[in-house]
């Protein structure tokens, strides 16, 4: 099998978001990058299919060059070689991201063969634009799902499953296809130190699509102003927990 | 004035809650122009939209949709705003809302903005849409000639208008290949315990719960409160606990009258999952951690000392 996983770099905001001056952008002065969560489970995804079927797994992303970081971590975890198309750091929109990657596919099944499963995350972590999986699959002709809590390859199809009402909805593709999935499809795995050294030494073909005009053009970002909250102080230690009851029983759910 | 279609799901004769608000927020994108609903064959929901303020409402029966079709949705939904001239396509934000909406944007080559909770129509369309699961808001423009977009859930509340609609049905041109993804099968779960986006109580723990067996006072607590249990994604990559009990934006969106996090330090990801709580009690060795800011009650201390003392104050004034 060849499998294919596609991954976002985004801040590692936690606390408090804090923007830049002029709004358009998560201030990273002090912040590291990672990949959301889902996009962890499809790079866990990857390295199981390879590891069950043997083939080869690549990782891409179109990101700024700080996201060769993102992509180091997934070659860390098995993946074999990576495809970074390299931005200014200006935002992309989703439209235009799934179409610079779907050239970079094309580019690279004419040379390596096509790839058997491209699998995403759901959303992208930061702007979750909910839609970069079924323009690739448009794209390229190739049946796609999206919300992908349970997954497994044989011969030529993908068992998909979803999340319903009262259980769960089974779509079977066949291959070759592409997949998007959510955080809870699997456990991932940790990287090795082994694994680390050996990221270093893996190809990273790289590349610097030019960013056409925006069809969902992102002009300012607002920090939701929440209601400001003065919590009131219970007590310190297992001494306050007859405050606590008090609070359960005056809230009812005592 | 314009001309809006509204894709509205529905189950077994009613139309989920979250497309109902899309249809009340395309009234507003309408001003005073047709607000058009599409339906995929159930007839019984159908007849309820004119209430809620759709004044066409379109049925589509087809032979080969009794089961989930997304690219068969999106396709009728495409053809039938082309008959219409529609300005804008609307769909709920939910998982398979955003899926439909964002297929229809695909085939038709147009953009298309995810969760919005404000739209405002012309050329560029611009609007606010959500973004890091609600932590963050996107001002954009959206430069198409048709907007295509979802409402994010909650962004409006669904209202009546005591309408009424004529219904009309039709039978959509579907090919082979839109019908390639198709729900083949469906797998019962097993019925569980108290479901953690229903519970009127959570209890969560966090990193600070320290392991897997650290759980059993939050599972103690939460008995006795008959509450849910809940965790962070610092708990789930542990291994400590099921991803099911995952609060936060990549796991369960929570409305619970109480919610007591106790060792979580409260990042925006895992507070996007509980914006819903009406009250928050925060159970924290760290007086500045973030979640202070959001929290109504706090306790300040080792959660392993604290948690089992409520357990025992509740079960001291309850044997009273
Ligand atoms: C795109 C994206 C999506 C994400 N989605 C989610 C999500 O859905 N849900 C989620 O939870 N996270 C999510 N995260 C991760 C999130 O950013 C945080 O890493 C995570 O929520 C931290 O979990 P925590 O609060 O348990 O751990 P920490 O941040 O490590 O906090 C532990 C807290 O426990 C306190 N503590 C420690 N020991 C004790 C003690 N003995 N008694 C009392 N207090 C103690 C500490 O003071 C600290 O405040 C996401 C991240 C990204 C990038
Ligand atoms: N810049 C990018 N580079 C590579 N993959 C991406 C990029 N943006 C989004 N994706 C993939 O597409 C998924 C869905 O993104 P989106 O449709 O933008 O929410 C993400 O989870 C990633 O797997």
């Amino acid at each position: 099998m060849k499998v294919l996983v596609l991954i976002k770099s985004v801040p590692a905001v936690a606390g408090r978001i804090t923007l830049t001056p002029d709004g358009r952008a998560i201030d990273t002065k002090h912040l590291g990058f990672a990949i959301g969560p889902h996009e962890e489970c499809a790079v866990e995804e990857a390295v199981r299919i390879v590891e069950a079927h043997g083939g080869e797994a690549v990782v891409a992303t179109l990101g700024p060059s700080q996201a060769l970081e993102q992509l180091r971590d997934a070659l860390a975890l098995g993946i074999a070689r990576a495809i970074h198309l390299v931005t200014d750091g200006e935002e992309w929109d989703a439209g235009s991201t799934a179409a610079a990657l779907v050239d970079a596919i094309r580019a690279d099944e004419a040379e390596s063969g096509p790839f058997d499963a491209i699998l995403l995350g759901n959303e992208a972590g930061d702007s979750g634009g909910y839609q970069v999986a079924v323009r690739v699959g448009r794209a390229l002709g190739r049946p796609t799902v999206t919300g992908v809590k349970g997954l497994s390859l044989d011969g030529g199809t993908a068992r998909c499953e979803q999340e319903s009402e009262g259980g769960r909805d089974v779509y079977e593709l066949r291959l070759p296809a592409v997949i998007a999935v959510l955080e809870g499809i699997n456990l991932p795995r940790f990287p090795s130190v082994p694994g680390r050294l050996r990221a270093k030494s893996k190809p990273v073909a790289t590349s610097q699509p030019s960013r056409p005009a925006q069809g969902l053009e992102m002009l300012r970002l607002v920090v939701p102003q929440g209601a400001a909250k003065q919590a009131e102080v219970l007590g310190r230690g297992p001494e306050a927990a007859p405050a606590v009851v008090a609070v359960l029983d005056s809230l009812g759910v005592l | 004035m314009a001309t809006v279609l509204v894709h509205v799901a529905t189950a077994a004769g009613t139309a989920d809650e979250i497309s109902l608000q899309a249809l009340t927020f395309a009234r507003g994108l309408a001003a005073g122009g047709d607000v058009h609903a599409l339906v995929v064959g159930d007839e019984a929901a159908a007849a309820t939209l004119g209430t809620w303020g759709a004044t066409r409402v379109h049925v589509a029966n087809h032979p080969s949709l009794g089961a989930p079709a997304p690219d068969a949705r999106a396709r009728i939904l495409g053809d039938l705003a082309d008959r219409l001239g529609a300005d804008a396509v609307v769909g709920p934000g939910t998982e398979s809302g955003n899926t439909i909406l964002a297929r229809c944007a695909a085939r038709a080559g147009l953009p298309f903005a995810a969760n919005c909770t404000a739209v405002s129509l012309g050329s560029p369309t611009t609007l606010t849409r959500l973004r890091w699961g609600g932590s963050l808001l996107e001002e954009a423009a959206l430069h198409a000639g048709r907007a295509i977009l979802t409402v994010a859930a909650h962004a409006v509340a669904a209202t009546e208008t005591g309408g009424s609609a004529a219904v009309e049905a039709f039978t959509p041109d579907l090919d082979e290949a839109d019908l390639a993804v198709r729900v083949v099968d469906r797998v019962a779960a097993a019925a569980g315990g108290v479901s953690l986006a229903d519970a009127k109580v959570v209890v969560s723990g966090g990193r600070g719960v320290g392991s897997e067996s650290g759980f059993a006072p939050i599972e103690e607590l939460a008995g006795l409160l008959g509450a849910a249990v809940g965790c962070s994604r610092a708990v789930t990559i542990s291994g400590w606990r099921s991803h099911t009990d995952q609060v936060g934006q990549t796991g369960t969106k929570i409305a619970p009258n109480l919610y007591i996090a106790c060792g979580i330090s409260g990042a925006t990801q895992h507070m996007a999952g509980a914006k819903g709580a009406k009250k928050i009690l925060a159970i924290n060795k760290d007086s500045e951690a973030p979640i202070m800011a959001a929290a109504d009650y706090v306790v300040i201390g080792d959660l392993h000392a604290i948690v089992p003392a409520i357990s025992a104050e509740i079960r001291r004034v309850r044997g009273a």
